[in-house]
């Protein structure tokens, strides 16, 4: 039961309680004597893996953690260094970064803004972590930039495909190795129109989130501007997990070919609704029936099975090309786990590379000093052809890949068939782009 | 003192002294052993521990007092997250007006879902419940991205107004949040001999929240508001029969329990100024369920308990890899260590799920009371009076029903 008889007494005790209670925390104050947040000092650095272990991508995760297992060992000294020996930049000894041997603390994002945004802190906060890298989809890579920013650290992006990591989201501290959206839809396109004619009728299928419509409006873009038609652009909830009554309204639409941007399970499914609904048999406008899927992994070909045969789409990489730099990463992946590198692993390795030799180069781990050493920079080597690094939004630049389901698969990794390899040249644009406009990169931040 | 009995006083004053040492509490292991890798001492997770803290406490007063078991509680998290940093895109980066808002959009979000939901009981509310989380959600995640940001999650830019503060910093990049000139990033840190602890700003402007908050939560349970609470829970058939409408209190309870959901989902956004729609998941719902039936349901130090149990977990146990593992066990034979590790794989990092699963499997059958009631039969065992406090035990702890 409630007491509220009030005495002079209580009140002054109370009040005194409450007063030393307040009073407490306003006696600790900022101080923080080291140049830059986490500076290591020791015989070794920390880098972050911040993965997802469980939720949809856990599949990408996995071989994500599989490829920073792998660049570590190379850093180290340690396995054949696989792409080391083909980078273009030579100032990786085997020796660590910078003399210091290479440590790693992994983590699970969930695949949720706020678990990865919670394990990237403890990284940084407990672990004495100087670079953050890794994630699969565009909401946690804008998530743990925005806070790589704040703390100040470096965050490589792992795979992210959205315009807007690097567009209206970028920041100085945030670096993207992997393509977007944009980049898919001016590769895909010339290939589409020169495959399927360039007076056809699209009719989209979008995921209902950031990356879905930054994809949506990238393709839609690049189609129409070689003469297709966007009949209809036709939203579906995430969570959807059945497609038929969105594909129904498709065959009275009048459109001749159908665009699905989904990623990952959803796009199993509603690729797998649109075979059966024999969409692929159907002749409209006196033209074969058509579908495309503008992203594409080897993970989400194997979920589709049989229906991904001679499907269109784009990826960032695949094991399959011929370069030096991709024979050498996918022997020595392959000596280590047994299967060939999935694009995820390929651009997680990328970028610890990447990170790595950017330190060496600058001569400190300072992020100021390796943001300067990224920016602008150019490389080969690493599997993509010459790439640069571009100082104005920090995305890179390189070769990207359209490929197609293969109709005879040789083995379940051997799903893929690289259709063309579009120079960089054609899928460049201006910083200040439309589709990427909005934001602005701000100043490194160095945490001191 | 406060108007509390001696007893509450004391466990007031328990819960204060507990929450203002964590820094110390938390971090037993010197920083560089093997056994490092359980300090839990670091700002980011110690914000955590009170801020869910805050959230199963207000989460109590609903379940633990009225018995209405909401299953959409992380609505009002996530409505009082947004309310928070747009008041920090378009006010100033400092956190009272934000915590402010937070509180009260919550509570006017739980007013109107309150509103409607409380027209059924049992199981036909919770599912009520869940049902507007779950449209929050999905409002929050696509049709609502002007607003919410969608996927992505609402996070600050360099061009926003900020109209009583500064838009950017003179070097150019985003002001962190702030009270009164004190940053909430700023931390001190404190090294004695091997160990060092950390003490952060954000931190303890959490930790004092949850005071006041624990005190408030006090406060009802021993009112005679708190009192009808209970009436509605034992049996509200006879209540209705005796002439008292319960829809005011149970609105009430709601619209308290809301508005503890908003204060934490404000502080969250305080401490880190992003809102992300997946706060309002039903996963994230299930979640403070799970803290406060873990810590025990009607309890007043359970929720807290169960929150960091549950927070702990999270970000503790999902870090450990193999590695780390090989490191521990280094010094068994080549074979053996093996052997250990891959029988501990599956409870670690990717497995932290499996092993939070089976303890709380453990606490609900055999202490269907929660960690308090373990923590009573401990205590029970260690002072010897077991067979005494048999009875009074059954009236100090209420399981959920």
């Amino acid at each position: 039961m409630s007491k509220n008889s009030v005495t002079r007494r209580g009140v002054l005790k109370s009040g005194a309680v409450a007063g030393a209670g307040v009073a407490l925390p306003t006696i600790f104050t900022a101080s923080s004597a080291a140049a830059f947040t986490n500076e290591p000092t020791g015989s070794s650095v920390t880098l972050g893996f911040n993965v997802p272990q469980t939720g949809p991508y856990a599949d990408e995760g996995a071989d994500e953690l599989r490829a920073y297992e792998l660049a570590v060992e190379h850093l180290n000294g340690g396995g054949d260094g696989g792409m080391m020996g083909t980078f273009s930049s030579k100032a990786l000894q085997g020796n660590g970064i910078l003399g210091k041997k290479v440590e790693y603390v992994t983590g699970d994002t969930q695949t949720k803004s706020d678990a990865a945004r919670a394990s990237a802190q403890s990284m940084i906060q407990k672990d004495g972590a100087i670079m953050i890298t890794g994630g699969s989809s565009s909401g946690v890579a804008v998530a743990v930039q925005g806070l790589c920013q704040e703390a100040g650290v470096i965050f490589m992006a792992g795979l992210t495909h959205s315009n807007d990591t690097t567009g209206k989201d970028k920041k100085a501290n945030g670096f993207r190795h992997f393509f977007n959206a944009y980049m898919s839809g001016a590769a895909l396109a010339p290939v589409l129109a020169e495959l399927y004619g360039d007076d056809r009728k699209a009719y989209h299928l979008t995921a209902d989130y950031t990356w879905g419509w930054t994809q949506q409006e990238s393709i839609a873009a690049a189609t129409e501007a070689l003469g297709w038609e966007t009949v209809e652009n036709v939203l579906t909830p995430l969570a959807a997990t059945d497609f038929s009554s969105y594909i129904a309204p498709v065959l009275n639409s009048g459109a001749d070919v159908l665009v699905l941007n989904h990623y990952g399970g959803n796009m199993v499914n509603s690729l797998t609704n649109a075979v059966q609904f024999g969409l692929r048999e159907k002749q409209v406008n006196g033209k074969n029936f058509e579908i495309v899927v503008p992203l594409f992994s080897r993970l989400m070909a194997r979920g589709a099975g049989e229906n991904i045969k001679g499907i269109l789409g784009s990826t960032n990489w695949h094991w399959s090309l011929q370069d030096e730099g991709t024979k050498a990463f996918v022997k020595s992946f392959g000596t280590k786990y047994g299967f060939p590198p999935s694009q995820a692993a390929h651009t997680c390795y990328a970028q610890t590379l990447l990170y790595a030799d950017a330190v060496e180069r600058a001569g400190s781990f300072n992020p100021c000093a390796v943001v300067e050493a990224l920016e602008g920079f150019e490389f080969d080597g690493l599997g993509n052809g010459p790439t640069l690094y571009r100082a104005e939004d920090h995305q890179c630049f390189k070769d990207v890949l359209v490929v197609k389901g293969k109709e005879n698969p040789t083995s379940e990794f051997d799903l893929l068939e690289v259709v063309q390899i579009t120079p960089r040249a054609q899928v460049e644009y201006a910083p200040d782009h439309p589709m990427f406009a909005g934001g602005a990169l701000g100043s490194c931040n160095s945490g001191a | 003192m406060f108007g509390l009995d001696r007893k509450d006083t004391a466990l007031l004053a328990i819960v204060a002294l507990l929450t203002l040492l964590a820094p110390f509490i938390l971090n037993p292991f010197p920083a560089g052993s093997a056994m490092a890798q359980f300090n839990a001492g670091y700002p980011d997770l110690m914000q955590r521990f009170v801020i869910f803290g805050i959230f199963a406490i207000g989460f109590n007063i609903l379940f633990g007092l009225t018995g209405y078991l909401s299953f959409g509680h992380a609505a009002f998290l996530g409505v009082g997250s947004y309310a928070a940093v747009w008041m920090f895109k378009l006010l100033s980066m400092n956190i009272l007006p934000a915590i402010f808002l937070a509180v009260v959009i919550a509570g006017l979000f739980a007013l109107v879902i309150g509103y409607v939901s409380l027209r059924r009981s049992g199981i036909y509310f919770s599912i009520l419940t869940l049902a507007f989380a779950q449209m929050s959600y999905a409002l929050a995640y696509s049709v609502l991205t002007p607003v919410t940001n969608g996927e992505t999650g609402l996070q600050l830019t360099l061009d926003d107004p900020r109209i009583l503060g500064s838009s950017a910093t003179a070097d150019g990049s985003i002001p962190v949040t702030s009270l009164f000139g004190f940053e909430m990033r700023s931390a001190t840190e404190l090294a004695l001999g091997p160990w060092t602890f950390t003490f952060s700003v954000g931190y303890y402007v959490c930790a004092v929240a949850m005071i006041l908050a624990f005190y408030m939560a006090i406060r009802i349970f021993r009112s005679p508001f708190g009192m009808m609470l209970r009436a509605i829970k034992s049996n509200q058939t006879r209540m209705n029969y005796t002439g008292l409408n319960a829809r005011p209190y149970t609105l009430a309870a709601f619209v308290i329990s809301g508005m503890y959901a908003g204060l934490a989902g404000g502080l969250l956004a305080a401490m880190d100024p992003l809102a992300g729609a997946e706060r309002m998941q039903w996963t994230a719902s299930g979640e403070v369920v799970l803290m406060t039936i873990l810590g025990g349901a009607g309890t007043l130090i359970g929720p807290v308990l169960g929150a960091g149990f549950i927070k702990y977990f999270e970000n503790i146990f999902s870090k450990i890899n193999d590695n780390i593992l090989h490191g521990w066990f280094a010094f068994m034979p080549d074979g053996l260590e093996d052997a250990v590790v891959f029988l501990l794989h599956p409870f670690i990092g990717k497995g932290w799920h499996l092993t939070l699963g089976i303890l709380f499997m453990l606490v609900v059958i055999f202490l269907p009371g929660g960690l308090v009631e373990g923590g009573q039969r401990i205590w029970a065992w260690v002072t010897g009076k077991n067979r005494r406090s048999a009875k009074k035990r059954a009236t100090t702890t209420e399981p959920a029903e």
